[in-house]
C-alpha cells in the first residue's frame, strides 16, 4: 500500500533497504522545575528516525511531543531539564552537548519548522536578511552569495517573485507564503534532519494541502529526514512512514504506518481514530465515539499504564504494574498494552436511524444579508453580502469556510452582538438584522444563544464556573427562588455531564473540555430555540471534540432546537449538519443538504474543500487532489465577478473574472453559483469515492 | 534564555500555581515581602503615633537647640526650631500615609471610570476622553501640582484635586487599555446575550479582570504620590504649619546642611524608605500576579 | 504623511489653546490682582484701582483670555507697556509682535528677556542628563531583560527600584552631603558662574546626577519588561535554532524589537525632565527655565506662567511627535503596509 500519495519519490524511499539512523532517542526524560515542584514532562521516551525517513509523533496537547522537539534542539528554557537518557544525532550524543557543538548543529545540520510562522519571523527584518543569516552562519558564503542562495531557495518552495520577496517584510505576507519562508530557511543549509513542529496547523485547509505537497516534494529533492509533530492522525497517515503516538509523555504504540493505522492495538490510538469525524460518514451512519476522561497531568499519572483511567480494558493487577514495556507485537510495531491481544478494535458504533427533522417550519430565514466595515478612507471590508438562507426548526444548518469567509460575522449579526448592514433575519417571523443584543427584547435574547469558540475566553476567570448559567436563569426568570436555580443550574450541569462539584471552581482550574462543556450548559440555560455555535469545538483535542460534539447532538435533539453550527471542518460538518451552506470571501457559493454537498455534482470551492480533507484510514481510496494556487484575498479588495476567480481550478474564462455568477438551481435544496452550468456540475465526480457503508 | 513557550510544558507548570490564592502568592516574593514590611513598619508607627512615648512634635526644646545632635531624650536629634525629629517623622507619617492614599483613591475613581468609558463605547466617547487625557499627560506632572497648588493653596483637599487631575488620565489609559482587550472576550458577549446591563457589564464582568493591574498601579501611584507631596513641601507648597511634613522638614533645615546634615538627611531617608517599600510591594505583587 | 503632520500640528496647537486657557483660568485664584503685582506692594488702592480699570482687568476672565491672545499673535499691542499705565515698562521689540509673551510682574521685564536665557540653561542641565539616562537605562533594560528572575536581573532590578524612590531633593541631600560636606570635590551650588571658585563644569555633576538618579531607573524597568517580551517571543527561538550565537541573537533580533515600544518611554523622559528640573534647580540654585516655573507660580506672574506653559506644552508635543516617527521608523510594519 501506497501511504504516500502526495510524494512518491519518497515513497520510494521508504522502501529501501534498512538505512542507518539519523536520530536515536533512547530513555529520554525531560522536567521543568518550577519555583517549588518539579513536573515530569516526558518521564521516558524512546524512538528512532533512520535515515531518509518520515518519522511521525502523534499526541494531543500536553503529551510531550513539541516538548521532544525542542529537547533534541537543546532548547528547554531556562526551567527544562533533561534529566535522563540520551538523543544521539547521526552518533553524536546531543544531552550534554556544549553551546558550541549545538549552534554546529542547529539550522546546519537539524532544522525546524515551526507552528505559527508569523510569529516564528522576526517583523523587525527582511525576508532577505532572515533567510541570508542561515548561509552566513553555517556555509562561510558571502552577504551576495547568501542572498543569491535564498533567492533560489525561494523559488524551490514556489513563491513568486524571490527577488522582491527578499525584500518584504513578514508582515506583507499571508500565512501560506510565511510558512514557505520558514521552511526554505530550514532547507538552506541543507539539514538531514528536518523537525516539523505542527507545521500547518494555523492555515487554512487549502492552504495546508499546498504546503504539506512542498515538504514532500523537498523532502525528496533534499533527501532530507523528517520528523513531522502533529495531532491531526490524517495528516501523518499520508506524510510519514512509520508513526509514534504518544500519551502523557510516554510512547503507547509505535510501527509503521500502515500497520498502525489499520491494525492499531493500543485503546487509546483505537480511540483516537474512531473519535475523528471522517468525510464518509454523517451523523445517521456513525456516530463519534469519545475517550471518556482527560489526559491526566503529570502530577496524576498513575502507575503502571497512564492510560488506565480511562480505558474500558482497565484489569487490577495487570494495567497498573509499574514496569510496562513497549511490546513488539510483530514487524516494527509496537504497543504499549499488557493485554494488547485482547484489544480488539470495537466496529464502531452503528446508530440507529436519527429520523430527519419532520415539520419543516422554518425557525430562521436570512436574506440578503450584507455587512460592511469602514476602515477609514475609502477602503471597506465586505464581511458578508447577500447572504441568503433558511434553516426549519430542530434543524442543524452549518456554516463553512475558511478564515475570512464572514462565517463568524454572520453569527454575530443573528445573535445580535453586532448588526447587519443591510438585509433580513428573520427568527420567529421578526427582523432582527439591525436590532443589537441591548435593543432586543428579552424573550428575543432569551430564543437566541450562542456557544463561543474559545474555552479560555468564555468564562469570565474571575468567577466560578456556573456563575454564568446561574445569571442566565435568573435574567430570563427560568426559575425562580435560590434553591430552584441552584437546582436547575444542578440538573443542566448533569446534562453536560459534569459533577456538581466543579459549579464552584475557577475557570483555571478546568480543562478545556470541562470549559466547554459549562458554555453549553450556559447556552442551554436560556432554553432558547435557536443555538449558534461558532466553532465550538476547533480550539479542543481531538478525543474531547468528539465527546463534545455528541453531547451537543444529544443536547439538540433532545431540546429540539435549531442550530447554526459555524465551522472550518469539512468532515466535522458533514457528520453534524442537516443543511450546509459553503461561503467563501463573504458570499454563499452552494448550499444545500449535506448528501447533495457532499456526494458529487458541488461548486469547485466546495470540491477543493472536501478534496484536502485527510484520512487516517489508509484503506480509503486515494483521493485526486485538488491543488488550489495562492491565498485566500483579503476581503478588503474582493475580486470582481467570482470571489473564486483568483484560486479556481475549473474557471470557465474571462467571464469569472468580471461577472457575479449566476446561481444555478440543482434542486429544491441545492444552489451552486457558478458559471460553470447545471448540467457541467452535475458530473463532478465525487472527491472521496462512494459513500462507505460502514468501515473497510 | 527565558523558557519559551512550549505548550505542553506551560499548561503542566500553571495548573498547580494558580490554585494558590492570589494574595497568598505575594508571600513567595522576596521583594514584596521587603516592601511590604516598609509599609507595614511605616503604618504600624503613624497608627500607633499618639500613644506611644514620643515627645511633642511641635514644642521646641529650647536647650536642644545648640545641640541638636541625638540625644538620649531626642533619639533622633532636634531640628532647628528644636522640635524632636523623631516624633516629627512619626507624625508626618500620619500625614502623608493618609493624603496620599486618599487622593490616589480618588484618582483612581476618577480614571477607572473615564477608562471603562472609553474603552467600552469607543466611539467619540473614547476620542473625547483620550483627547482630553492627552492634553493633560502632556503637561509635566509636578508643573500642573506647582502651578494648581501655588494658586489654590496647599491644603489636603488641594492635594486631592491636583493628584486627580494628574493621575487620572493614566489611570483611565490603563484602565482603557485593559477594557479594549477584555470586551472583545467571550464571556462579555455571554453577557449581552443574557441582557446584563451596561453598568452590570463593568463592575462585576470587566473590572474584577483589571483588578491585579490596577492595585499595581495604585500602590506604584501612592508611592509616587509620596513623593509628590514631599517635593510640593520642599518647594514651600506643603501642607500648613501644624501638620509636620517630610518635605517641609528638609526644607527647612536644608539651609544648615553643612551644619547639622542630619537633620535634612533623616526626613530624607524617611521618606526614600517608605517610598520604596510602595515600589517594591508593587513590583513583587506583579511579579506574583503574572499571567 | 503630509496629513499626518498636519493634523499633528492642529492638535498641538488646540493643546496649548486648552493648556493655556486652563492655567489662564486657574491664576485666576491667586490673591493679589495684576494691577496690585505691577505696581508692587507699596502703591495706593487707589492706583491699583485705577490701573484695574485701565487695564479691564475687571472684564470677564474669557474676553481677558481673549486679550491675551491678541496680545500674543500680535494682534493688539500690550496694555502693560501703554505709556498711561505710568508703568514704565518697556519691550525693546516694540508693544505689538507675533509671539509677544507679555510683561513679566515678577522680574519687571518683558518675559521674551528671561525665559528664552532660562529655557537655554535648563535645555543644557536637562540634555545632558538626557543623555546619560539613554545609554545607562538600555544598558540596565537589555542587561536584566536577558534572563528574567536571574541574579543580575534581580540586582538590577533592586537598583533601578531604589533609584526610581529617591526623589530629586533627597538625593540632592545625600550627594551634597558626601561630596560637598563630607568629602568636598563638587560644589554645592551652580549659579553658573565662576564666582564661587569652581569652574562651570563640575557645577554640572550634582544636578545631572539628581536628575538621571531618579528617572533612569524607570525607563530601565520599560526596557526590562519590553525586553523579556521579546525574548520570549518564537522568532528569538527561530535565530537560536538556526545556530546563532546568543550575543548575535541579542543583538541582530532582540535589540531592534526590544526597542520599539520603549521608545516612546524614552522620549517622554524630556518631558519628565522638565518636572525634574523644578526641584533640582533649586536645590542647586541653577538658574533655568524650572525656577522660573516654580517663582512665577509663586508670585502669581501670570504672563510668564503662561509663556513657560505654551513652551512646556509644545516641547511635549513634539517629543510626542518624534516618537511616532521614531517608531515608524524602528517598525516596518507600520513604516510598510
Ligand atoms: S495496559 Fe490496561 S489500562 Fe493500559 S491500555 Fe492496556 S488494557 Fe488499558
Ligand atoms: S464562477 Fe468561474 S471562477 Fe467562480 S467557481 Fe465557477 S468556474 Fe470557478
Amino acid at each position: 500500500m501506497n501511504l504516500i500519495v502526495s510524494n512518491p519519490q519518497g515513497s520510494a524511499m521508504s522502501g529501501s533497504s534498512p538505512s542507518h539512523t539519523v536520530l536515536d532517542v533512547n530513555d529520554l526524560r525531560i522536567e521543568f522545575h518550577g519555583k517549588s515542584e518539579t513536573v515530569v514532562a516526558v518521564p521516558t521516551l524512546s524512538f528512532r528516525v533512520k535515515a531518509g525517513e518520515s518519522y511521525g509523533l502523534v499526541g494531543e496537547s500536553g503529551c510531550g511531543k513539541s516538548t521532544t522537539a525542542m529537547a533534541i534542539m537543546g532548547y528547554l528554557g531556562s526551567t527544562g531539564v533533561i534529566a535522563g537518557g540520551s538523543i544521539r544525532f547521526e552518533g553524536k550524543e546531543l544531552v550534554g552537548a556544549s553551546a558550541r557543538e549545538l549552534r554546529e548543529i542547529r539550522g546546519r545540520q537539524i532544522a525546524m519548522v515551526y507552528q505559527d510562522p508569523m510569529s516564528a519571523l522576526n517583523p523587525v527584518k527582511t525576508i532577505g536578511s532572515q533567510l541570508a543569516e542561515v548561509p552566513l552562519l553555517h556555509l562561510g558564503v558571502s552577504r551576495t552569495e547568501a542572498m543569491e542562495m535564498a533567492a533560489a531557495m525561494l523559488e524551490d518552495v514556489r513563491l513568486p517573485d524571490a527577488g522582491d520577496m527578499l525584500k518584504r517584510y513578514p508582515h506583507q505576507l499571508s500565512g501560506g507564503q510565511q510558512q514557505r519562508v520558514v521552511i526554505a530557511m530550514a532547507l538552506l543549509a541543507r539539514p538531514s534532519l528536518l523537525l516539523l513542529d505542527e507545521p500547518t496547523t494555523g492555515l487554512d485547509v487549502t492552504v495546508e494541502a499546498a504546503v504539506i505537497d512542498l515538504i514532500g516534494e523537498l523532502r525528496s529533492r533534499y533527501s532530507t529526514s523528517l520528523l513531522f509533530i502533529s495531532h491531526n492522525l490524517g495528516l501523518i497517515a499520508e506524510t510519514c512512514d512509520r508513526v509514534g503516538i504518544m500519551y502523557s509523555g510516554e510512547m503507547v504504540e509505535e510501527g509503521p504506518t500502515g500497520d498502525l493505522f489499520r491494525r492499531p492495538r493500543h485503546p487509546y490510538t483505537q480511540g483516537l481514530i474512531d473519535c475523528i469525524p471522517d468525510i464518509t460518514h454523517d451523523k445517521r451512519s456513525r456516530s463519534l465515539a469519545a475517550i471518556p476522561g482527560h489526559i491526566p497531568l503529570p502530577q496524576e499519572r498513575p502507575i503502571g499504564c497512564f492510560f488506565a483511567p480511562r480505558c474500558t480494558g482497565f484489569t487490577a493487577g495487570l494495567c497498573d504494574r509499574p514496569d510496562l514495556e513497549l511490546e513488539h507485537i510483530g514487524g516494527d510495531h509496537m504497543v504499549r498494552c499488557i493485554r494488547w491481544r485482547d484489544m480488539k478494535r470495537s466496529q464502531p458504533a452503528q446508530l440507529a436511524q436519527i429520523g430527519k427533522a419532520q415539520v419543516q417550519t422554518q425557525a430562521v430565514a436570512v436574506s440578503g444579508l450584507t455587512k460592511l466595515y469602514k476602515l477609514g478612507g475609502d477602503r471597506t471590508l465586505k464581511a458578508n453580502e447577500s447572504v441568503s438562507f433558511n434553516a426549519a426548526k430542530a434543524e442543524i444548518v452549518a456554516l463553512v469556510g475558511e478564515s475570512g469567509c464572514g462565517k463568524s460575522t454572520l453569527a454575530r449579526i443573528v445573535t445580535g452582538l453586532d448588526r447587519a448592514t443591510s438585509g433580513e433575519v428573520r427568527i420567529a417571523g421578526e427582523n432582527v438584522a439591525e436590532i443589537q443584543a441591548k435593543d432586543r427584547p428579552r424573550d428575543l435574547l432569551q430564543s437566541v444563544q450562542m456557544i463561543f469558540q474559545n474555552p479560555d475566553s468564555t468564562l469570565n476567570p474571575s468567577h466560578c464556573a456556573a456563575f454564568s448559567i446561574r445569571r442566565s436563569i435568573k435574567k430570563f426568570g427560568i426559575r425562580k427562588g435560590k434553591a430552584a436555580i441552584e437546582e436547575r443550574v444542578r440538573e443542566l450541569l448533569e446534562m453536560v455531564r459534569l459533577s456538581p462539584a466543579i459549579a464552584n471552581r475557577k475557570p483555571n482550574q478546568l480543562s478545556g473540555g470541562q470549559k466547554q462543556r459549562i458554555a453549553i450548559a450556559r447556552a442551554f440555560a436560556a432554553d432558547p430555540a435557536l443555538i449558534v455555535a461558532d466553532e465550538p469545538v476547533s480550539a479542543l483535542d481531538v478525543s474531547v471534540q468528539a465527546a463534545i460534539v455528541t453531547l451537543l447532538l444529544d443536547i439538540q435533539r433532545e431540546k429540539q432546537s435549531t442550530m447554526l453550527f459555524i465551522s472550518h471542518d469539512l468532515a466535522l460538518v458533514r457528520h453534524v449538519a442537516d443543511k450546509v451552506v459553503v461561503m467563501y470571501l463573504g458570499k454563499v457559493m452552494e448550499q444545500g443538504t449535506v448528501e447533495e454537498v457532499f456526494d458529487g455534482g458541488t461548486h469547485p470551492y466546495t470540491e477543493a474543500l472536501i478534496s484536502a480533507i485527510r484520512s487516517p484510514n489508509p484503506d480509503e481510496k486515494r483521493r485526486d487532489r485538488v491543488h488550489l494556487t495562492g491565498d485566500t484575498p483579503s476581503p478588503i479588495n474582493v475580486p470582481t465577478g467570482c470571489r473564486f476567480a483568483t484560486r479556481c481550478h475549473r474557471k470557465v474564462g474571462a467571464v469569472c473574472d468580471s461577472v457575479a455568477p449566476p446561481l444555478r438551481k440543482m434542486s429544491d435544496t441545492h444552489e451552486i453559483a457558478c458559471h460553470i452550468d447545471a448540467t457541467e456540475l452535475r458530473t463532478t465526480p465525487s472527491r472521496y469515492g462512494a459513500l462507505g457503508q460502514g468501515r473497510a | 534564555m527565558a523558557t519559551l513557550d512550549i505548550p505542553d510544558a506551560v499548561q503542566v507548570a500553571r495548573t498547580k500555581s494558580q490554585t494558590r490564592s492570589n494574595w497568598m502568592r505575594i508571600f513567595y516574593s522576596r521583594t514584596a515581602l521587603v516592601g511590604l514590611f516598609l509599609v507595614t513598619f511605616w503604618v504600624a508607627a503613624a497608627l500607633l503615633a499618639p500613644i506611644l512615648p514620643l515627645p511633642s512634635p511641635t514644642d521646641s526644646d529650647v536647650m536642644a537647640m545648640a545641640n541638636p545632635y541625638p540625644s538620649a531624650a531626642h533619639w533622633l536629634g532636634t531640628d532647628i526650631l528644636g522640635r524632636d525629629i523623631l516624633a516629627r517623622l512619626i507624625f508626618g507619617a500620619r500625614t502623608v500615609l493618609s493624603v496620599a492614599p486618599l487622593s490616589v483613591a480618588v484618582a483612581m475613581i476618577v480614571g477607572i471610570t473615564m477608562g471603562m468609558l472609553a474603552g467600552y463605547y469607543g466611539g467619540w466617547i473614547d476620542t473625547v476622553i483620550s483627547r482630553f487625557s492627552d492634553i493633560i499627560l502632556a503637561f509635566p506632572v509636578l508643573v500642573i501640582y506647582v502651578i494648581l497648588i501655588a494658586n489654590i493653596g496647599p491644603s489636603v483637599m488641594n492635594i486631592v484635586i491636583a493628584t486627580t487631575i494628574a493621575s487620572a488620565p493614566g489611570i483611565g489609559r490603563i484602565t482603557r487599555g485593559l477594557v479594549l482587550g477584555l470586551k472583545e472576550q467571550e464571556y462579555i458577549a455571554a453577557a449581552r446575550l443574557r441582557a446584563e446591563n451596561t453598568l452590570y457589564i463593568m463592575l462585576v464582568e470587566l473590572l474584577p479582570n483589571c483588578r491585579s493591574m490596577l492595585i499595581v498601579d495604585a500602590c506604584l501611584r501612592i508611592g509616587y504620590t509620596i513623593i509628590t507631596i514631599g517635593i510640593l513641601g520642599f518647594l514651600g507648597l506643603g501642607l500648613p504649619p501644624p501638620n509636620p511634613d517630610w518635605g517641609g522638614m528638609v526644607k527647612e533645615s536644608v539651609t544648615v546642611l553643612n551644619v547639622w546634615p542630619l537633620m535634612s538627611l533623616i526626613p530624607s531617608a524617611a521618606l526614600v524608605s517608605l517610598v520604596l517599600g510602595f515600589n517594591l510591594l508593587a513590583d513583587g505583587m506583579r511579579e506574583a500576579w503574572k499571567p | 504623511m503630509v496629513k499626518f503632520l498636519l493634523n499633528r500640528l492642529a492638535m498641538m496647537l488646540l493643546t496649548m489653546l486648552c493648556a493655556s486657557f486652563l492655567v489662564f483660568a486657574v491664576c485666576e485664584y491667586t490673591p493679589g490682582s495684576v494691577a496690585r503685582k505691577s505696581l508692587g506692594p507699596f502703591a495706593t488702592q487707589q492706583q491699583v484701582d485705577l490701573l484695574t480699570a485701565k487695564l479691564k482687568a475687571n472684564d470677564p476672565l474669557v474676553v481677558r483670555y481673549g486679550r491675551w491672545l491678541g496680545v500674543l499673535v500680535g494682534a493688539i499691542p500690550d496694555p502693560l507697556q501703554d505709556p498711561s499705565t505710568g508703568l514704565n515698562f518697556k519691550d525693546p521689540r516694540g508693544a505689538q509682535y507675533f509671539g509677544n509673551f507679555g510683561y513679566s510682574t515678577l522680574n519687571k521685564l518683558p518675559v521674551n528677556d528671561v525665559i528664552w536665557n532660562r529655557l537655554g540653561n535648563t535645555a543644557i542641565l536637562a540634555g545632558l542628563a538626557f543623555l546619560l539616562i539613554v545609554p545607562l537605562s538600555i544598558i540596565f533594560g537589555i542587561l536584566s531583560g536577558l534572563k528574567e528572575g536571574g541574579a543580575l536581573d534581580r540586582t538590577l532590578s533592586v537598583i533601578c527600584i531604589t533609584f526610581t524612590s529617591i526623589p530629586e531633593f533627597a538625593s540632592g541631600v545625600f550627594l551634597v552631603t558626601l561630596f560637598v560636606i563630607l568629602w568636598p570635590i563638587l560644589p554645592g551650588t551652580s549659579p553658573l558662574t565662576s564666582d564661587g571658585g569652581w569652574a562651570i563644569p563640575y557645577q554640572f555633576v550634582l544636578p545631572v546626577a539628581v536628575l538621571v538618579i531618579y528617572d533612569f531607573g524607570y525607563v530601565a524597568r520599560m526596557i526590562r519588561v519590553s525586553m523579556i517580551a521579546v525574548m520570549e517571543r518564537p522568532y528569538i527561538r527561530t535565530a537560536v535554532l538556526k545556530g546563532m550565537s546568543t550575543r548575535r541573537v541579542i543583538l541582530g533580533h532582540a535589540l531592534r524589537n526590544a526597542m520599539i515600544a520603549p521608545f516612546t518611554v524614552l522620549l517622554l523622559q524630556i518631558n519628565f525632565l522638565i518636572s525634574g528640573v523644578v526641584v533640582t534647580e533649586l536645590v542647586f540654585a541653577y538658574p533655568g527655565f524650572g525656577r522660573l516655573i516654580l517663582e512665577a507660580s509663586l508670585f502669581g506672574d501670570i504672563s510668564t506662567l503662561e509663556a513657560a506653559t505654551l513652551i512646556t506644552v509644545a516641547i511635549a508635543v513634539v517629543t510626542q511627535l518624534l516618537g511616532d516617527l521614531g517608531y515608524m521608523l524602528l517598525d516596518p510594519r507600520i513604516r510598510v503596509r
